[in-house]
């Protein structure tokens, strides 16, 4: 390996088969293995693997963490607040708020007057359950590119929800069913009812349960929950129910009446993905920047380089550089999995409904 | 255009015929006019305007956007009308949004020269939704699974009429239906069916069930051969021509052949078939025989039809009833003096194309039944049954007309591959498609199902789907080769889209041989014996 060097951002921060390597901090970003140690930047589980000896994360990701993963040790974690200064070897790092999820951080890494922000996931629109988007400017930015194409510009999910609620008025005896995932987008979409004046109880699947008692106990009121299971049939009558993705299309639904089947999802954008899924009602409502904030973001960091880790980087880069920045895509592996991961996989649905037919790769949209 | 977006914006994803319903009537209710009354026109008889043809589009969002980036685009969303819709870089605050009614006056007066002008100021001001609403109107075929009838079946309910009132009418209205629609809502009079060549609403027989068959009075019945085409009603009125389908829909652009017959003035009512010389002939010794169904599928549903079709595929109506004849109205005479007035009608004309379907002579019940039974000819699906004195009424009463369907063939077949299926059985995997043995030992897929069990033996059947997957293709399983089903259907015909070569009729399963193995299933070779003709 070169010499470290602050000139050449690359040679100190750079990948290896475990993930995202700060070499001068002895320390991962986000590991895809387990490692001695990571910094963490959100609690999906394509960031948050487990079996790490130390973690360095903030106290909201370290608890979804322990919830998603009992048999971590407790040892070796560190809470660090949004905004505070932590050493790692030659390294100073910060968490800064991405707006993704709950607890979700950029890690902002400086050495020697060299700053490279790796922003995790992130997103621009304002969110009721995460604190918003902090733009540090740096050297180098680690983009996502999650939905890095020009065809993905999300709308306002105020309307998104005003669209499950006109449906709710067009098919009042039928249940609604939104898939959601379990971390993040559930209790998104749960604020975002209950601002839209959605005040009954919103039914939610097992899968969810842990992940919402823990949003609550973070801060974040949700209003009335109720198991989906222990409702009578006909309670569920024009009730509004989430369950992950891999729930709305399997045996786990046939016990509502007659479902409306919903899914909040970036991806809900293009009509074929939608069909894939077999949604009736595309919500899209998305954790992630569209390709607009994309753009906008790298302007407002203002970093002269940029590296994109995962999504459609090739889209990105491409305009990026022809808007002058120094683009490159950056191979992790790993990322951009969380519907399919063991820790999605709802408690309720048999191994055998493990979702092989979800759609590979994509990540939480 | 906001609610008329988001409404075909629900209804391509709604399987359902009632919540495509629900959603019609919705919008219906609340979408002002003149915009619903060219939503109407757009969802029951298509727009077309000239000058917004697919190359113009691309050529617009070409000029605004990096090429490279909407390759990339193209390719991952697959339809150039989403793409364009999803990519078009927005000018927010450029143009006024418009209306849906605005957008089709303005094209319907443009010149050829103005079109592209004025669709890139509407991309400009609408939202990706509306964008792709108004490239899918502007282009032709809407294909959010509507059809007229259903459009029509949600102008019903919403007015709280009967479908056969506004089918009577239709034809003599206009878009954008500013008096149907006031009618409806009770501010307005009926509007007059006026003059034009109108549908007249069908009557339609119900299936005569074996326990009712002893009971059968059948004295006061004719008979006649059940033709397997498609119904139709032919119309000629004050130098208009249309061919109805059953269900009011215009299908004359699609055989112009039967369009050039209609050289008098009447409403006509029989069965649309391709009707060509052939080695066995009509039932009647005729030299021209009934093709199989598939030649008529070759007709259907297209806008233009070229010579060498219409040479190798012509068409035919063979008639049984007639409702008009120039202005008189003869729906309320009974049968038999409607058949002697239709016989009258054609012996006078000599309509090419067009010919009369036979009575069958028949002196007792047995000898009908047996009848039934031998109508295995090309083109015959077994008996109609229509009370003498029956007048001609709307709908489907209970009584006057039967349709006597030979019994079905059946098969045992092998499930090969299940679907997942929509709506209510999107959990299920309720589609199969299932095959027969080759000489050598192979299973070639037969034909598919999806309907013929209850929900418990749905359960069961997804169940064993599940335990028994070999692959995974999307949606759909290929299963082991281990469970049969007794299918049935109501003929087997030669088909080149099948690698078994052969198509089946209306397949449903009739039966699940949980108990049967899968190699003492059919062979193609027995299919095959099963075409007729």
């Amino acid at each position: 390996m070169k010499t470290p060097d602050p000139r050449r951002p690359e040679s100190w921060v750079c990948v290896r088969p475990q993930g995202l390597y700060v070499a001068p901090g002895d320390f991962y970003v986000d590991p895809a293995r387990p490692v001695e140690r990571a910094v963490v930047t959100h609690g999906h589980a394509d960031h948050a693997r487990p079996g790490h000896a130390r973690v360095l994360a903030t106290k909201e990701t370290l608890a979804i963490m322990a919830a998603r993963y009992p048999g971590d040790p407790a040892t070796g974690r560190q809470a660090l607040a949004y905004g505070e200064a932590v050493r790692l070897g030659e390294v100073t790092l910060r968490l800064v708020p991405a707006g993704h999820v709950l607890g979700s951080a950029q890690a902002v890494l400086e050495w020697r007057g060299c700053r490279v922000v790796v922003s995790g996931d992130y997103k621009r629109r304002r969110d009721p359950t995460c604190a918003p988007f902090e733009v540090v400017p740096c050297d180098v930015f680690v983009t996502e590119a999650t939905f890095g194409l020009p065809v993905f510009r999300h709308p306002e999910a105020a309307g998104e929800i005003a669209k499950l609620l006109h449906s709710l008025e067009v098919f009042p005896e039928r249940t609604h069913l939104v898939g959601v995932y379990a971390l993040g987008k559930a209790q998104r979409v749960i604020c975002l009812l209950r601002e839209a004046g959605w005040e009954r109880p919103l039914y939610i699947h097992g899968a969810l349960q842990a992940l919402c008692d823990l949003y609550e106990a973070q801060g974040v009121p949700l209003g009335p929950l109720a198991p989906a299971t222990a409702a009578a049939k006909g309670e569920l009558a024009g009730a509004i129910v989430l369950a992950p993705p891999s729930a709305i299309a399997d045996r786990w639904a046939r016990r509502l009446s007659d479902p409306v089947t919903a899914m909040a999802s970036g991806w809900m954008r293009v009509r074929q993905r939608a069909r894939q899924r077999g949604v009736e009602l595309p919500l899209i409502v998305s954790d992630h920047a569209d390709w607009d904030e994309l753009n906008a973001t790298l302007d407002e960091v203002a970093a002269p380089e940029v590296w994109v880790t995962h999504g459609n980087e090739e889209a990105l880069v491409h305009h990026a550089c022809a808007r002058g920045f120094r683009a490159r895509a950056l191979s992790v592996v790993g990322f951009g999995e969380e519907d399919d991961t063991p820790g999605e996989t709802p408690p309720e649905t048999p191994p055998e409904e493990a979702p092989a037919e979800a759609t590979r790769g994509e990540g939480a949209g | 255009m906001r609610l008329f977006a988001a409404l075909l914006d629900r209804l391509v994803y709604t399987p359902q015929r009632n919540g495509k319903l629900r959603l019609m009537v919705d919008y219906f209710r609340h979408a002002p006019d003149p915009d619903r009354g060219w939503a109407l026109a757009a969802l029951s008889e298509g727009l077309a305007f000239r000058g917004a043809k697919p190359a113009l589009i691309r050529a617009l969002v070409e000029a605004r956007t990096d090429p490279v980036l909407f390759r990339w685009s193209y390719d991952y969303v697959g339809d150039l009308a989403e793409t364009v819709a999803l990519i078009w870089p927005e000018r927010p605050g450029a143009n006024r949004e418009p209306s849906l009614h605005e957008v089709v006056e303005a094209l319907r007066g443009a010149g050829r020269s103005e079109v592209p002008g004025l669709l890139e100021r509407w991309l400009d001001a609408l939202e990706p939704t509306e964008r792709w609403a108004l490239l899918k109107l502007i282009t032709g075929g809407l294909r959010v699974g509507v059809s007229a009838r259903l459009a029509k079946t949600a102008l019903a309910e919403l007015g709280g009429q009967e479908v056969a009132e506004i089918e009577e009418i239709w034809h003599g209205l206009e878009p954008p239906y500013g008096a149907l629609f006031a009618w409806l809502e009770g501010r307005g009079d009926k509007p007059e069916p006026g003059e034009a060549a109108a549908f007249r609403p069908l009557m339609l027989a119900t299936p005569l069930e074996k326990q009712e068959v002893e009971a059968l009075p059948f004295a006061d019945y004719l008979a006649e051969w059940k033709w397997d085409g498609i119904r139709v009603q032919l119309v000629a009125r004050g130098g208009e021509r249309r061919i109805f389908s059953r269900t009011g829909d215009d299908i004359g652009g699609a055989f112009p052949d039967i369009l050039e017959a209609l050289d008098f003035e009447a409403t006509l009512d029989g069965e649309l078939l391709v009707v060509r010389p052939g080695p066995n002939g009509g039932p009647d010794g005729s030299p021209e025989e009934v093709a199989p169904f598939n030649d008529l599928q070759q007709r259907l549903n297209r806008k233009t039809v070229s010579a060498k079709l219409l040479q190798a595929h012509p068409a035919h109506v063979r008639l049984y009833d007639i409702l008009f004849e120039g202005a008189e109205d003869l729906r309320a005479l009974p049968l038999l003096p409607r058949r002697a007035r239709l016989e009258a009608f054609l012996a006078r004309e000599r309509p090419r194309r067009l010919d009369l379907s036979p009575l069958i002579d028949f002196a007792s019940m047995e000898e009908l039944k047996a009848l039934r039974e031998a109508a295995r000819d090309n083109g015959i699906e077994g008996l109609m049954l229509k009370r003498k004195d029956s007048p001609y009424l709307a709908g489907r009463p209970k009584g006057p007309w039967y349709k006597w369907k030979r019994d079905p063939l059946v098969a045992d077949c092998v499930l090969m591959y299940a679907q997942r299926g929509h709506g209510k059985r999107s959990s299920f995997y309720s589609d199969y498609t299932f095959g027969a043995w080759t000489e050598a030992e192979e299973l070639v897929p037969v034909g598919k199902a999806y309907f013929g069990f209850t929900d418990e033996e749905l359960k069961r059947l997804d169940k064993w789907v599940r335990d028994h997957t070999t692959e995974r293709f999307g949606p759909v399983r290929a299963v082991e080769p281990g469970l049969v089903l007794e299918v049935a259907f109501d003929a087997v015909q030669p088909s080149t889209r099948h690698k078994s070569g052969l198509a089946m009729r209306f397949p449903r399963v009739s039966r699940i041989r949980w108990d049967k193995p899968a190699e003492e299933a059919d062979r193609v070779e027995t299919l095959r014996g099963l075409v007729e003709g």
